[in-house]
């Protein structure tokens, strides 16, 4: 049959191969664009990182499967993307993550029991955006890519781009998956930030799947070509590779910072996965596949270069016990998740708030406190 | 000493079946070790254990189906000796946190709290629910029995919408069930409920196929089984069913569906007299659109629908099931092969989404593959008419001349609701299917 709307013959992959500093093989590579400058004692704290991400994914998912939690976005085969991002951001900078980058949270040093209380269905946040600079994690796809223009616009106002000062300049930083590249809220932004030349890096992980709706449905041509369109640079980079997605989005928000403009970064991944924990992937996609990216897993390349460069082992097994700990750490943390007082709600619509919803919140008070043994 | 509830994986699940338990009584098992495989309506799933320690009871077995909540493991500290009074404490004693806080959780019939004796007076109806209470966990009691004659209660008052959950609501008005007809324990009316109201109580099934002694193997109704149990039984003795035959030469059928298989713009789907039956259904429809009706007793109507969503019976591994094609009246014939390919692919696969199997307005079952002449189908729950295509042989014909030929024979039947359906509408259907399959250029004439 042929078919013009034939999913099948896209070809998403053939662009410019993707920037990468470390092979699968835990080789270093050169890069004619980009290189990573840290020294051995950096790549070792990335590889904590990535090691402890792991880990509040992991348990996150397993306290789920125990009751503790609702839902659970595991980011697992993720780790790379988000940290080599992560940790390319300055204080100044502002992270605006979606629901799976548990990674990037991290990263901005907020506690994970935050993100627990989220998908327990305790709280809506926890945290104040503006103390560390990362917005709460926004389920609408692609909402958040507005939210950076703007902000990012607004820094531009603010005379806080281009001043050459680096601990003053800032830039936004929206992230961001190949499902939310579909969205009207995702070109609308590509096209302000670029006719606005905003300081921001959108930052796409490309894992591969919106769901079960695989890329080749999502876009005829590579994410990072959609930039061209919008006129802005797009880049390709190997999303498991912690050092190739630290120094691509080190530029690109160096670029930003200086005035010079946005940048599409798609960071090629994988949800190793489910979509949440309420999915079954298996029904959309092949074990050859998913074997395939296991064996390009973020961590293991990272861990291979470091023992080639003589790290102990005592090191990784101090690292093991931290990650340990770290997992004990969420578990009681859980245990201790407060339950919600519903008559909250009413306080959080506005700053101040307003004679109807003092009114509603006092009649439910009554209602609720109508009951015996009500702790209000 | 710590049982594991069955938690809810899915959001909103409700139960789930016990597939592979993982570890033994007596096992050491560490915080985070698989304990046991289950699978939901959604998928199957590793459950971690909650606990470290040894397993001291497996508390369900494999082949249960367990409502979310219940407890299926005990798993005793490594480091403590408990004796068995411990299992038996006074479930009183101030839990400092129930296992089970997210999801729907354990549906407990007992009221967790009651409203305190200040509350208004029994002259005031009952405080409406607040959407924001979780009502399963905070239930109000009924307002006490009033002291005397009190003064009417305006009708508008008098007859409440019983509550239930969307489900049961489905059950009930699937049954034709009112629900406030429905007696019920508590302030919500149940699944068993209704199911008690209906009197076809569903007994608990079997925990697993197990030989009998007498040789017999007792296999446990779930699954689509049950579903097509269900879904017969309601049907059968809710709907007067008519059943009509048609014994037809289809031999020009046979000759077309040889062309189309050489035809190129046909080359990627699958041609059989199945798919001409099927166009000939569509066809037919357009003439006496009451065999693509649907009685609603609740409402007291009769629904005709306007597309055709056209069920095709499958059987698979798992059973009988009956997904549809929508809209199958608008699409062309190479279209209509697609989407019945694709549908049956899915089905062998076993990968039907439930929502597949709903919305169906008439089925075909091809029973001929199985080599069968003909037979009286039920109809599929929700449907006014169903037709069973009979296995196509070549047997000795008489033609217009009288001469006795071989042709390519078969046997349709056609079954309908009689409370939808009267046997001219049935018959003129039939005929008409029949008059397209005994020569596809009537269908022109549609």
């Amino acid at each position: 049959m042929n078919d013009p709307f034939d999913p099948t013959t896209p070809d998403t992959t053939t662009d410019s191969p993707p920037v990468q500093l470390l092979t699968p093989a835990g080789q270093r590579v050169t890069d004619p664009d980009y290189s990573y400058d840290g020294d051995l004692a950096d790549v070792q704290d990335l590889y904590r990182d990535l090691v402890m991400v792991r880990r509040i994914d992991t348990e996150a998912f397993a306290l789920q499967r125990h009751g503790e939690l609702g839902l659970w976005p595991p980011l697992l085969g993720q780790e790379a993307a988000q940290v080599g991002a992560g940790r390319a951001m300055r204080p100044q900078d502002f992270a605006f993550p979606t629901y799976r980058d548990h990674g990037i949270v991290w990263c901005r040093g907020e506690d994970p029991t935050y993100l627990l209380g989220i998908f327990r269905g305790s709280s809506l946040g926890g945290w104040d955006p503006a103390d560390r600079h990362v917005a709460l994690p926004n389920i609408i796809i692609g909402a958040q890519t507005l939210h950076a223009t703007g902000y990012a616009m607004g820094l531009t106002i603010d005379g806080l781009v281009g001043t050459g000062t680096p601990d003053r300049d800032a830039a936004a930083m929206a992230f961001l998956g190949d499902g939310a590249t579909s969205q009207g809220d995702f070109n609308e932004a590509l096209d302000w930030a670029a006719v606005h030349q905003a300081p921001v890096v959108f930052f796409c992980q490309n894992n591969h799947y919106a769901i079960s709706v695989p890329l080749e449905r999502q876009t005829r041509v590579p994410i990072a070509q959609r930039a061209d369109g919008f006129g802005l640079p797009g880049v390709r980079v190997d999303g498991n590779d912690v050092l190739a997605c630290h120094a691509v989005t080190t530029a690109a928000l160096q670029r930003a910072r200086d005035g010079q403009g946005p940048t599409l970064v798609e960071a090629v991944t994988y949800r190793m996965g489910a979509h949440t924990t309420s999915d079954d992937p298996t029904r959309y996609r092949e074990a050859s596949e998913v074997e395939a990216w296991k064996a390009k897993d973020p961590l293991e390349r990272v861990a291979t270069h470091l023992r080639d460069e003589g790290v102990c082992e005592e090191w990784f097994a101090a690292l093991d016990t931290e990650a340990d700990a770290l997992g004990e750490h969420l578990r009681e943390s859980c245990q201790r998740i407060p339950e919600p007082d519903l008559a909250s709600l009413f306080d959080q619509v506005f700053v101040e708030t307003t004679v109807e919803l003092d009114q509603q919140k006092a009649e439910y008070v009554a209602w609720r406190d109508s009951f015996e043994g009500s702790v209000a | 000493m710590p049982e594991f509830k069955l938690p809810d994986v899915g959001e909103g699940l409700t139960e789930a079946e016990i597939i592979t338990w993982q570890v033994s009584v007596g096992d050491t098992v560490a915080i985070n070790d698989v304990l046991v495989e289950i699978e939901t309506a959604k998928s199957l799933v590793e459950l971690p254990s909650p606990y470290a320690g040894e397993v001291r009871a497996l508390l369900v077995s494999e082949g249960d189906t367990v409502l979310v909540g219940t407890p299926i493991i005990a798993i005793g500290s490594a480091d403590v000796v408990e004796d068995a009074s411990v299992e038996t404490r006074p479930s009183a004693e101030p839990a400092k946190r129930e296992a089970m806080l997210v999801g729907y959780g354990p549906r407990t019939d007992a009221p967790t709290r009651r409203r305190r004796p200040s509350a208004p007076a029994s002259s005031v109806p009952a405080p409406s629910r607040v959407a924001s209470v979780d009502t399963e966990r905070v239930r109000q009691p009924a307002p006490p029995t009033p002291p005397a004659p009190q003064a009417p209660v305006p009708p508008s008052r008098l007859k409440l919408r019983p509550l239930a959950k969307p489900p049961v609501r489905k059950l009930a008005k699937d049954l034709g069930i009112d629900l406030a007809d429905v007696p019920t324990t508590g302030d919500v009316v149940t699944r068993a409920d209704v199911e008690a109201f209906a009197g076809r109580v569903v007994p608990d099934a079997p925990v697993a196929a197990r030989p009998d002694e007498a040789g017999e193997t007792r296999i446990p109704i779930k699954g689509v089984r049950k579903f097509t149990a269900e879904a017969m039984v309601r049907s059968a003795f809710t709907a007067p069913h008519v059943t009509e035959w048609v014994t037809l030469d289809v031999s020009r059928t046979m000759q077309l569906v040889a062309r189309l298989k050489s035809d190129p713009a046909f080359g990627a789907v699958k041609v059989s007299p199945t798919l001409i039956a099927a166009k000939a259904i569509c066809l037919a429809m357009r003439r006496t659109p009451e065999l693509n009706a649907r009685w609603d007793e609740v409402a007291q109507e009769i629904v005709v629908k306007k597309a055709v969503n056209l069920g095709i019976a499958a059987a698979t591994a798992r059973g009988l099931v009956v997904p549809n094609v929508v809209g199958a009246d608008s699409l062309s014939l190479v279209e209509l092969a697609a989407a019945i390919g694709e549908l049956t692919t899915t089905a062998r696969e076993g990968r039907t989404q439930p929502a597949q199997m709903t919305g169906g307005t008439f089925s075909l079952t091809n029973i001929g593959v199985f080599g069968i002449d003909a037979g009286t189908p039920i109809l599929n729950p929700g449907e006014s008419g169903i037709l069973a295509l009979g296995s196509i042989e070549r047997r000795a014909w008489v033609d217009e001349e009288d001469n006795v030929v071989p042709r390519w024979v078969t046997t349709l039947a056609l079954s309908f609701d009689h409370r939808v359906v009267d046997g001219e509408q049935g018959s003129r259907f039939l005929a008409d299917v029949a008059a397209i399959l005994r020569d596809p250029a009537q269908a022109l004439t549609y």
